[in-house]
């Protein structure tokens, strides 16, 4: 079958369900909930699913993603009570709030999202919007920039739950949270899962999100995250995604700044069958900072492809993006940055950078790192490599007696290093540098993360060896 | 310790070493002076197993076996050492962690069970003032953003971690001030041992005030044309490296 | 030297656009529009072989069947092309015989274009081939160059006289179907210059060919086809310029250029089409396709170009490095003022071991102008221990201009390396404040920040192009900061 019928016809049996089963996705949601799923059905239709006719999908072919028969889950059957039953998170003593959703629907989604002593928000997205419909109303869907990509539309039509969380102006959330999205099915599920994020003026927050999978069942994740950061707020956003070797990731992120707000945005991707990743974000306001940062390990036939997109629509603000990749094996890689600076951003400093070591001669690395600048006091870079390890420094390595496995596993950790230390958080930044050196040696998977049985936290390290700590 | 025979290396089919042989016993200083471009450091980097030169002819023997056979690594772990003249920035990786993996791996090779993460840095500490090293430079990235004295004496303290039988130092001395110079030779002085051996290779007689010579090689186009003891480098420095070319030619002649 | 630049600034100070005078020749024009009649109505007043107007043919129908690239980031008007005409040629009443008898308005418009070909023949010893509105017209030094088995002539002469070399080589790095304007050119191309550097030849001379659009509403589609045998070396100069007119007019040119074992071609180009007015209205469309194939080993090819001209600028010079350790270079200095929009680059596809390219591309842009650069490189998973390395450098001037960046990279062998880097950049109020307080107005202390700026380049042009690349970057940018 071609491409094109491929995707018409799962774009038919998506819409066929959204009309026959329209009661059960906009259940207990309200009519302004519901007007919007209409509008963006309609929209789905017209487009459907994006083609590589499209230059920002030349790369990423789904036509194979689209061939199969997934099942759309409608409703939660998982209780809270048994989620421990399966999964229990791997990072050691780590201290967060944890919130779980299991095949797109957030476990907690029976109750009222959990309000804080400090006036923090967190919970079921199709809770809140029940429960805070002023405050949902008043940002959903506003941060979406691209409503014209079929992803984004059908998730907008469709989607099952997701989690809200709002941070009150000028507090400082201590507790971390984290999110956690299971798969754990017999079926190819295919998940449309939504998220909000609004922090307001001067509030604070750390934010984990994991997507994990424990049935090696392929699935496919398509989920939209809009993230508003009011004035003075600042947010630590990492994005953890370790699914198994069949999974599809789509994601299409959000941010949105007002002045003198701050971003932190770390994507650590380890494992995954197609990931692609669209981060947007706006500088809204003056005085805003956003890093964007990003690791890509990818081997087997594995692919990725991160979209990093940075609006500077307004003056003073700094925008730095890193993503930094190793491909091995069959694996392709493909790295899209566009810095577009508006007419009226002057003084903007925006940097972009994209540095990627090839293993074998049958992997594939795309960059493109692209700038567009309409205002000429600026000072924007970009840079982008690809490469191999550097033979002078392995010689080096090797005539200390290191052999040669170990020397480039020592290189490599070295190129990652880079991104893996700009996590804030000291226990996350050490299992993500657990995780990195596993996945690098070959001896992490998707499951052993996090279920039980396969996680050995007695191993040995070799290269964990932090002096200060001794 | 090392016996080499009517050694050849060609590099893109140049030859570079022409019929070299070398003979190092244990506790012995040798030194290895000549003009530039005469193959010193390409007899080093051969004997570490640098991979660009071609061994065309002859043999390495090092404690009995064939070195040349031997991977890099293996011949490190069998003690082969080499000071580079220029040591390699390698960012990311701080010296500590790069130490710890080399001493492991050393260890594990010659069957001994690794040392504690507390053994490990006792011993470092004590390697550390041995060759005067600041101990903050050990926290930073391999060679990275160190001055040039710096990046010579982390070799020496590296030698002194490693402690292997054979060392060859290329060019240690060159751009280091008289104090560095005085730091690196007290370091590779204490280090001697009569189990050890030492090459270091120079362009100047001055690092020998420092570390005397049992032998001093004077190496001319790719050959070891001159051999004697410390007085020779006296000579060599007084007639300079002409007297050497001269001597040369009236021979061939 | 310090006269030169005497006269480089005294000109910054002179008229807008100063190639853009008429040239009353007698021209003979067929009838606007584009069918396969036209097609074989070009080929008929050629006299050109059957293999030729079959080539023609299948372009023409390739066209038909594609569609105008819309991916640059460009706005490109629609094209009417059944408004161009396709061929218009200065009416030769006999055929000449030497400069002499060249029509006397020709030889003025040549010495108004500051090309004199007597001149020219004279003092420099370049030969030149200069083409207008798509007839070339003379070229001079054959004769010499002939004693040394160069082949330099107009490409209609080539058709007639190698006809076999043309067979072999025409569309073998421009394949017809390239893109919608190769088809186009291959279907009605009607002049051009056509070299051929025999083995083991270094040729001893600039070769240079000027072309000039003059007619209204003429189309200028000439091709140019450079072989360089074995060991050969040869360095070639472009320059084009256009009459000022309120319409748009169209180029849509293609450049071949084959290198075989050892050879180097080094292609020079200073494109001044006419830009159109600081209105935005008039001005050339420049599409065009240049190519080089690096067919043999160790053999080179060089881009050089200085892109101050045009309405619209779709071009990008590119190489394929299919011989081992075979070298391509691009450097390129674009400037754009007004409303003019150049979206240009370079295209490195590396298919041979130990292959190394380079491209250093300079933009500039000024005014309410869109000035991209758009590359891709490309190695490929035969290309063993290949080497890229690209810079390109934006500067801005005013804050109603654009300056983008559009760098692909596609690589499939872990043993190359590939290294890109841009930065973007504006005159710094601290340089033009230095200059200044040591007595230089701003215009001319621009001037000459934009030279410095753009050194790297201009360092690469023949010495008598790199003056006039100078000069014309100065004067592209008059009045673009006040």
């Amino acid at each position: 079958m071609k491409t094109k019928e491929i995707a018409i016809n799962l774009k038919n049996e998506l819409l066929n369900q959204f009309e026959q089963h329209f009661d059960v996705f906009a259940s207990a949601n309200s009519d302004f909930v519901k007007d919007r799923r209409r509008k963006a059905a309609k929209i789905f239709k017209e487009i459907g699913f994006p083609s590589r006719n499209l230059e920002s999908w030349r790369k990423t072919d789904l036509t194979k993603v689209l061939s199969k028969d997934y099942a759309l889950n409608l409703s939660s059957k998982l209780e809270k009570n048994n989620i421990h039953d399966f999964f229990s998170c791997e990072i050691n003593q780590f201290d967060t709030d944890l919130y779980t959703q299991v095949n797109g629907w957030c476990v907690e989604k029976q109750e009222s999202p959990k309000v804080y002593e400090n006036g923090c928000i967190v919970g079921s997205i199709k809770a809140a919007m029940h429960q805070y419909p002023e405050l949902f109303e008043k940002h959903y869907g506003k941060y979406v920039t691209n409503e014209k990509n079929g992803l984004i539309a059908l998730n907008s039509a469709i989607f099952s739950d997701g989690y809200f969380i709002y941070i009150p102006d000028g507090v400082d959330q201590d507790r971390t949270l984290q999110m956690v999205n299971i798969i754990n099915s017999k079926k190819h599920e295919f998940v449309n899962a939504r998220n909000l994020v609004i922090l307001g003026k001067n509030a604070r927050l750390k934010l984990v999100h994991c997507d994990d999978s424990i049935e090696f069942k392929n699935s496919l994740i398509n989920s939209v995250t809009e993230v508003f950061i009011d004035s003075g707020a600042k947010l630590d956003y990492y994005k953890l995604q370790n699914k198994d070797e069949e999974a599809v990731i789509l994601t299409n992120t959000f941010f949105h700044q007002e002045a003198d707000s701050s971003l932190m945005s770390n994507t650590l991707i380890l494992n995954g069958g197609l990931v692609r990743n669209d981060i947007n974000v706006l500088l809204n306001g003056r005085g805003a900072n956003a890093d964007v940062v990003g690791l890509y390990l990818v081997d087997g036939k594995q692919f990725v492809d991160n979209h990093i997109y940075i609006d500077h629509a307004v003056s003073n603000c700094t925008s730095n993006t890193t993503f930094k990749g190793i491909a091995d094996d069959e694996a392709r890689s493909v790295f899209n940055g566009h810095v577009l600076v508006r007419q009226d951003a002057q003084q903007t400093l925006a940097f972009q950078n994209n540095h990627n070591i090839q293993l074998t001669n049958t992997s594939k690395i795309d960059t493109h790192p692209f700038l567009e600048i309409y205002a000429d006091d600026v000072k924007c870079s970009h840079g982008a490599t690809v490469g191999q390890l550097d033979k002078e420094a392995l010689f080096y390595i090797m005539q200390r007696g290191i052999c040669e496995r170990n020397a480039k596993m020592l290189l490599m950790l070295a190129f990652v290093g880079e991104i893996v230390n700009k996590i804030s958080l000291p226990t996350v930044q050490e299992y993500s540098h657990d995780l990195v050196t596993r996945r690098l040696k070959g001896e992490l998977s998707a499951c052993d993360q996090c279920s039980i049985e396969c996680a050995d936290p007695d191993k040995p390290l070799v290269f964990e060896i932090d002096m200060s700590k001794v | 310790m090392l016996s080499i025979k009517n050694l050849h290396v060609s590099i893109n089919g140049k030859e570079i070493i022409k019929a070299l042989d070398l003979e190092v016993n244990a506790g012995e200083v040798h030194a290895i002076m000549g003009p530039n471009g005469t193959g010193k450091s390409t007899l080093a980097a051969v004997i570490a197993g640098r991979e660009i030169f071609e061994v065309t002819e002859g043999e390495i023997l090092f404690e009995g076996k064939n070195l040349l056979e031997m991977p890099i690594e293996d011949r490190a772990r069998a003690g082969v050492f080499l000071g580079f003249q220029y040591p390699i920035e390698i960012p990311g990786v701080s010296m500590t962690n790069f130490m710890r993996t080399a001493i492991d791996e050393i260890r594990e090779y010659r069957g001994e069970k690794p040392m504690t993460a507390g053994e490990f840095l006792k011993y470092m500490k004590e390697k550390q003032k041995l060759v005067e090293l600041q101990s903050k430079l050990s926290g930073r990235s391999v060679n990275e953003g160190f001055s040039g004295g710096e990046k010579k004496k982390n070799e020496i303290f590296q030698m002194a971690m490693l402690e292997p039988k054979l060392s060859f130092l290329d060019e240690t001395d060159s751009g280091l001030d008289i104090d560095a110079l005085r730091v690196v030779a007290n370091g590779v002085n204490k280090l001697k041992s009569p189990d050890n051996a030492t090459v270091v290779i120079t362009h100047y007689q001055r690092l020998l005030d420092y570390i005397v010579p049992d032998f001093v090689h004077i190496m001319y186009n790719g050959r070891i044309v001159k051999t004697g003891d410390k007085d020779l480098a006296l000579v060599l420095e007084e007639k300079g490296y002409d007297w050497i070319k001269k001597e040369l030619g009236e021979e061939l002649n | 030297m310090a006269k030169d630049e005497d006269k480089i600034i005294g000109d910054l100070t002179s008229s807008d656009y100063k190639y853009g005078f008429t040239t009353d020749i007698e021209m003979e024009f067929i009838p606007k529009g584009l069918n396969e009649d036209i097609v074989r109505l070009i080929s008929q007043k050629k006299n050109e072989p059957e293999f030729l107007l079959e080539y023609r043919l299948k372009a023409y129908k390739k066209w038909l069947t594609m569609e105008m690239p819309d991916w640059g980031h460009l706005n490109i008007p629609e094209i009417d092309f059944n408004e161009i005409i396709f061929y218009a040629a200065p009416k030769k009443k006999k055929e000449l015989e030497s400069l002499d008898e060249v029509d006397p308005e020709l030889l003025d418009t040549f010495n108004k274009l500051g090309i004199s070909l007597e001149e020219q023949k004279a003092l420099s010893g370049v030969a030149v081939d200069a083409v207008i509105d798509s007839v070339s017209v003379k070229t001079t030094f054959s004769d010499t160059l002939a004693k040394q088995g160069i082949i330099f002539m107009s490409f209609s002469e080539a058709v007639q006289e190698h006809p076999e070399l043309i067979k072999k080589y025409l569309g073998s790095v421009v394949p017809i179907g390239d893109n919608y304007f190769t088809a186009l050119n291959s279907a009605v191309f009607s002049d051009g210059s056509f070299c051929y550097i025999p083995k083991g030849v270094r040729c001893p001379v600039e070769l240079s060919t000027y072309f000039r659009i003059n007619a209204a509403n003429t189309g200028q589609f000439e091709r140019t086809l450079i072989v360089a045998d074995e060991g050969s070396y040869v360095s070639y100069l472009e320059g084009c310029t256009a009459p000022q007119r309120d319409e748009n007019q169209l180029h849509a040119a293609i450049v071949e250029i084959i290198t075989h074992k050892d050879a180097e071609v080094k292609y020079s180009t200073v494109q001044n089409w006419y830009p159109g007015n600081k209105e935005g209205k008039g001005g050339i469309f420049n599409f065009v396709t240049k190519r080089g194939l690096c067919e043999g080993d160790n053999s080179k090819i060089s881009w050089t170009q200085v892109e101050t001209g045009s309405a619209i600028t779709w071009k990008y010079p590119s190489c394929i490095l299919k011989g081992n350790h075979s070298v391509a270079e691009f450097y390129s200095v674009a400037v754009t003022n007004n409303f003019q929009q150049a979206d240009t680059g370079s295209k490195m596809i590396h298919l041979g071991k130990n292959t190394k390219s380079t491209i250093i591309s300079k933009g500039i842009s000024a005014g309410k102008s869109h000035n991209s650069y758009r590359g891709l490189v490309k190695i490929n998973s035969s290309a063993e221990n290949s080497r890229n390395f690209s810079q390109c450098d934006s500067l801005l001037m005013g804050d109603r201009c654009g300056a983008h960046t559009f760098p692909y990279i596609e690589t499939n062998n872990p043993s190359s390396i590939v290294e890109h880097e841009a930065t973007t950049s504006k005159i710094s109020e601290e340089q033009l404040f230095y200059c200044q307080q040591r007595g230089i107005s701003n215009e001319k202390a621009i001037g000459l920040i934009v030279n410095g700026y753009a050194k790297e380049v201009l360092n690469q042009l023949p010495m008598e192009f790199a003056a006039e690349a100078q000069k014309l970057l100065s004067i592209s940018l008059e009045g673009s900061v006040g």
